[in-house]
């Protein structure tokens, strides 16, 4: 259980290496938990920027995810991430969306 | 933490009103590779007759009370299975190595999966295993064609059972056979009447049991190996299946990126995906298996089945085309890898079957 917010945890999420050591342990080595973390905050931002959100890493445990004018909410995992974001923006975050789509060729 | 093998694993037999799903589960439990199994019953109307069938696994069988295993009383399969598994541990009823659920004719089997997969203290004793459907070989055809319970039940499948073949002609047979596979190419067809139903094959025998893993495998994917010419999109109503390949390797942190934004928008339309990947760092086949919103821990084979290093993934789809899902994936994976950011447009024409990434 989380300290501060008191939140029971469950079995790792499943995007993350560490929670499946048997399918990634050939590459824990190289890949610390901390950097994957990062990547994958950098990565969903390419993502959420078209929807004016922002991700960060928070302390290694949680994802605080905000909108331009600072509300913000805690989340476990990135399939928390895709909820709180159409609950913050209203809509729907799709990734077949062609829209999203041709803004991530572009870039 | 709990190896995810190690975990008991529930099986879900599920099939259309009169399928004949009860007297599977009766086949199976006289095997007696299946002693050690508990069995939860959940039927419409008949739970006197379904249970008097399986009568000898009265010891391990708990009647679940309300009608349906739908979202409504997933507390109900939670409260059963944790009370199985507290009389198990306090030793009022015999040990048990499996648990069999007989889901009603008209259950979406996949709030079970979640229960299983998502309860915070199912999941640290349960797994999910095999999903058995069964499929009446006289009506099953009309059943696909009108019920979308029906036809869900038959595209997340891991196995097939077909069973009153011995009342059907054969050539309404071999239509059923040609739209299950159709459906979901994925899950070998087995005929009860003729070839029995073996426990172990039907139940026992997934990505996450040693001796199973490579025969699951290879019927997820074996009528895609062989090359390109084999990868197809079958169309059966709104029902798509249809298999991706990637010669390169895929980034794991953008793959899970785009799945879960996937699953959250369009999880009730991504009935299965089942996949071997190629990622970036590692040496392993990294196998991938999901039920809609419900995706297991992922796992690996030890090496390659052989020298194709291609990723490759099964979708079964509703309303949702290779196309789009393809060029979005491709997409997302280019975020992490720019240097692999073109997309092949060549590759998106019909029939065209593979991406390069």
């Amino acid at each position: 259980m989380c300290s501060l917010c008191g939140v029971l945890g469950g079995r790792g999420h499943w995007t993350e290496s560490a929670s499946t050591p048997e399918a990634f342990a050939s590459r824990l080595d190289a890949t610390t938990r901390r950097r994957e973390r990062q990547q994958r905050t950098q990565i969903a931002n390419h993502i959420l920027k078209h929807y004016g959100l922002a991700l960060r890493d928070w302390s290694g445990s949680s994802y605080l995810l905000s909108t331009k004018t600072g509300r913000t909410v805690i989340v476990d995992n990135l399939s928390e991430v895709w909820i709180a974001a159409e609950q913050l923006t209203q809509g729907e975050c799709d990734p077949l969306d062609e829209g999203l789509l041709a803004e991530l060729s572009a870039n | 933490m709990t190896q995810y093998e190690t975990l008991i694993p529930i099986n879900v037999i599920t099939g259309f009103l009169g399928s004949g799903k009860t007297t599977v589960l009766a086949r199976l439990l006289r095997a007696p590779d299946m002693g050690e199994t508990a069995v939860l019953i959940n039927e419409f109307g008949e739970v006197g007759l379904d249970h008097q069938l399986i009568e000898h696994a009265e010891e391990s069988t708990l009647l679940l009370e309300n009608g349906c295993l739908c979202c409504a009383i997933r507390d109900d399969l939670k409260t059963s299975l944790r009370n199985l598994f507290s009389r198990c541990a306090r030793g009022e009823i015999p040990q048990f190595r499996r648990v069999v659920i007989e889901t009603s004719g008209l259950a979406d089997p996949v709030p079970i999966a979640y229960t299983i997969m998502a309860e915070p203290v199912l999941q640290y004793h349960f797994r999910l295993g095999n999903v058995v459907t069964v499929v009446d070989a006289v009506n099953g055809m009309g059943s696909l064609a009108r019920y979308s319970e029906a036809e869900k039940q038959a595209a997340i499948a891991d196995r097939i059972v077909l069973s009153k073949t011995d009342m059907c002609e054969p050539g309404n047979e071999a239509a059923l056979r040609s739209k299950l596979a159709e459906i979901n190419h994925t899950a070998p067809i087995i005929d009860a009447a003729r070839d029995g139903v073996d426990a172990a094959a039907l139940l026992a025998h997934d990505i996450y049991e040693p001796e199973g893993k490579r025969a699951a495998i290879d019927a997820w994917l074996g009528e895609h190996d062989g090359g390109h010419e084999h990868a197809r999109a079958a169309h059966t109503s709104d029902v798509s299946s249809f298999c991706l390949w990637f010669d390169g390797p895929l980034d794991w942190t953008a793959f899970g990126v785009w799945m879960t934004m996937l699953l959250n928008r369009h999880g009730d339309k991504v009935l299965r995906i089942k996949g071997m990947l190629n990622v970036e760092g590692v040496a392993d086949p990294v196998l991938i298996n999901g039920v809609q919103h419900v995706v297991h821990p992922p796992t690996h084979m030890t090496g390659w089945p052989d020298d194709d290093r291609r990723s490759r993934i099964v979708f079964i789809t509703r309303g949702i085309g290779r196309e789009r899902i393809e060029a979005s994936l491709a997409a997302f994976n280019a975020l992490a890898n720019p240097a692999a950011a073109t997309i092949d447009r060549d590759a998106l024409t019909p029939g065209a079957p593979s991406l390069s990434v």
